[in-house]
């Protein structure tokens, strides 16, 4: 990967150093991009699980990997999210990689509403950003293994879905680069057919397969 | 023999110090069936793992490791009781958690019951903490989920300052402080092994080195290899914290039987059948032949075959992953007790001795 492609790439936030986080941040230095890493916490805390899973990518304070990011790539569990302030990532491109899960994050008020998809949800408290949802449907462990090639005729499909179109590109744009098929889907709301329990959640699916798994569920 | 040393100042960086091999058995109190494929009782299925456990013990297995679980699946609840009884019959194989929840537990009532536990077997148990990826005690016990992050981090604190002995002094928010307080029974031989289970977290396996546990990495789906920077992270964060180096295990499922065939079409049913249950709970897809097959080949995570194909697996991962240690974790509900038996025996007769011959 040449500089110049490099610093025409999108700057990348991740926020999360926990099972997912640095599995996102090393696929987006592998694919070329410049990535920052960060935790609740001091980057003191991370600096050598980034050195050693992320090499190559700079641990920050959250607030200065945001800062000086275009993509923000929200990995945090969906019960820290309450605490999580809203200013931080205003006015940023965000990608929503969280699920709501009982089982995991114990029931949370806040996204118990069964009308609303948890990036619903998420993109209302968050009123000043502009919210993508995608990578929250395979496991951090299919991450790495599971990306192929453009044109590998195994290539598993991702969905990318959204309410503003341009940004919805720029996200597909990244799942391309990284390894996956990106499957655009119209809305937000339309990225509930992500969630656990859904058609393509934890499944590994081409994309004529993820497109018509949508399709059918849909219909 | 494993160790767990604490505050042991590491005497030369770099090399991680080779440990000796060790194969262990670790079982979640699946529920049995007998050889008609009918089910049995609880009580039966705790009798049938005291079975297991001995018969473990006889064919030369180090270690026999039990999950705890609060489900009609997996009805092996009190762990220490189970190995209590198979230490009465036992005078070798170590006898541990495999994993102990320790975020809803308390740090002073699991040191004391492993602590009797080690006092009643002549210093073989061993416990391995875990988070809690399997939640069924969370509301058992009154604990919310989301604040298994802290009540981990506090009581792990905890439970460090006891296996040190002497007089505990701590505070915190998830139990009552404790002000030079004597816990007992104190051991007789400094601290036993104690590891902490790892599922992909890297700050989990940061917080191991930070205590001086052993890394025990759960690998339950996808490739193996993806795991060795775990392995490398583990010894580079015991430099920095100024620690000798410690041993790396690896649990993963798996079935011995005969042959390849069997192996895979004994297990394969209950495989499903369990899976199809936690994927309702969790959203997921239920497995299909399909990635079944890549699990239980040379890139997956379940070790299912016969004892060659298993024990080529267990060689190459535990090169791989920088590890010494591998516990399998036999059996899925429904399995007969007379396969589960089998393979405890298959594993300690054949499949032990062929990864030490392959790794000499
Ligand atoms: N596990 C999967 O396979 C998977 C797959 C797809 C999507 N997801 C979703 O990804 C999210 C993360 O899951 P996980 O398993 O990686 O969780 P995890 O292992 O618990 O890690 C969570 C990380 O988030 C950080 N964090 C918490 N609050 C934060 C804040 N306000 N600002 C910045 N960082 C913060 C934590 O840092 P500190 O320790 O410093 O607090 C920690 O590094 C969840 O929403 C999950 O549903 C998971």
């Amino acid at each position: 990967m040449t500089s110049s492609a490099a610093s025409s790439l999108p700057r990348v936030a991740v926020l999360g150093a926990g099972h997912v986080g640095p599995v996102i941040a090393r696929l987006a230095i592998d694919a070329g991009y410049r990535v920052s890493i960060a935790a609740s916490d001091d980057p003191e805390n991370i600096a050598l699980i980034t050195q050693v899973l992320v090499p190559g990518a700079e641990p920050r304070w959250a607030a200065d990997a945001i800062e000086n990011s275009d993509l923000v790539v929200l990995s945090i569990p969906l019960h820290k999210f309450a605490a999580f302030d809203p200013a931080l990532v205003a006015g940023k491109l965000v990608v929503d990689t969280m699920n709501y899960w009982p089982p995991i994050d114990g029931v949370r008020e806040m996204f118990e509403d069964p009308a609303y998809g948890s990036s619903e949800i998420v993109a209302r408290r968050l009123a000043d950003s502009t919210i993508v949802k995608t990578l929250n449907h395979l496991g951090y462990h299919e991450l790495d293994d599971d990306r192929r090639r453009a044109g590998s005729p195994d290539r598993r499909a991702l969905g990318v879905a959204g309410d503003d179109p341009a940004a919805v590109t720029v996200v597909a744009d990244f799942i391309e680069r990284i390894g996956y098929d990106p499957v655009r889907l119209g809305s937000l709301r339309a990225g509930r057919l992500l969630e656990p329990g859904g058609p393509v959640f934890g499944v590994a699916l081409r994309r004529t397969e993820f497109e018509s798994a949508l399709r059918s569920e849909a219909a | 023999m494993t160790t767990a040393p604490l505050n042991t100042p590491a005497d030369s960086a770099g090399e991680p110090a080779p440990f000796p091999l060790e194969f262990g058995i670790d079982t979640f109190g699946d529920r049995t069936s007998d050889d008609s494929g009918r089910q049995t009782t609880h009580a039966q299925t705790i009798r049938d793992g005291v079975e297991q456990g001995v018969l473990a013990d006889q064919v030369g297995e180090d270690f026999i490791g039990i999950g705890e679980h609060h489900t009609d699946d997996f009805p092996l609840s009190a762990a220490d009781v189970v190995l209590a009884a198979i230490a009465a019959r036992t005078t070798r194989i170590h006898l541990g958690s495999a994993v102990t929840v320790l975020s809803s537990d308390d740090p002073v009532r699991v040191f004391q019951r492993y602590s009797t536990l080690n006092a009643v077997s002549g210093g073989r148990a061993e416990v391995i903490l875990g988070r809690g990826s399997s939640i069924d005690s969370f509301p058992l016990f009154g604990y919310d989920l989301a604040d298994y992050e802290d009540l981990f981090e506090e009581k792990t604190n905890l439970f460090a300052e006891l296996l040190k002995g002497g007089p505990v002094t701590w505070q915190g928010k998830t139990r009552a402080s404790l002000h030079d307080q004597d816990v007992v029974p104190h051991t007789e031989s400094g601290p036993f092994p104690t590891w902490i289970g790892v599922g992909g977290s890297p700050q989990s396996v940061i917080r191991a080195a930070h205590y001086g546990f052993s890394l025990m990495l759960a690998i339950i789906g996808g490739s193996p290899t993806r795991f060795a920077p775990f392995s490398q992270l583990f010894q580079q964060a015991l430099e920095r914290f100024d620690r000798s180096p410690l041993p790396v295990g690896v649990h993963s499922p798996g079935h011995v039987a005969a042959t390849d065939e069997r192996a895979r079409d004994e297990f394969w049913p209950h495989y499903l059948e369990t899976i199809r249950r936690f994927s309702k709970i969790r959203g997921f897809a239920v497995p299909t032949r399909e990635s079944f097959a890549a699990e239980v080949g040379p890139h997956g995570a379940l070790y299912v075959g016969s004892p060659e194909t298993v024990a080529q697996k267990i060689a190459a991962n535990l090169t791989t992953l920088g590890a010494n240690r591998f516990d399998l974790k036999y059996g899925m509900p429904g399995l007969a007790q007379s396969a589960l038996m089998t393979n405890v025996e298959l594993y300690g007769t054949q499949v032990i001795p062929r990864v030490r011959e392959l790794l000499a």
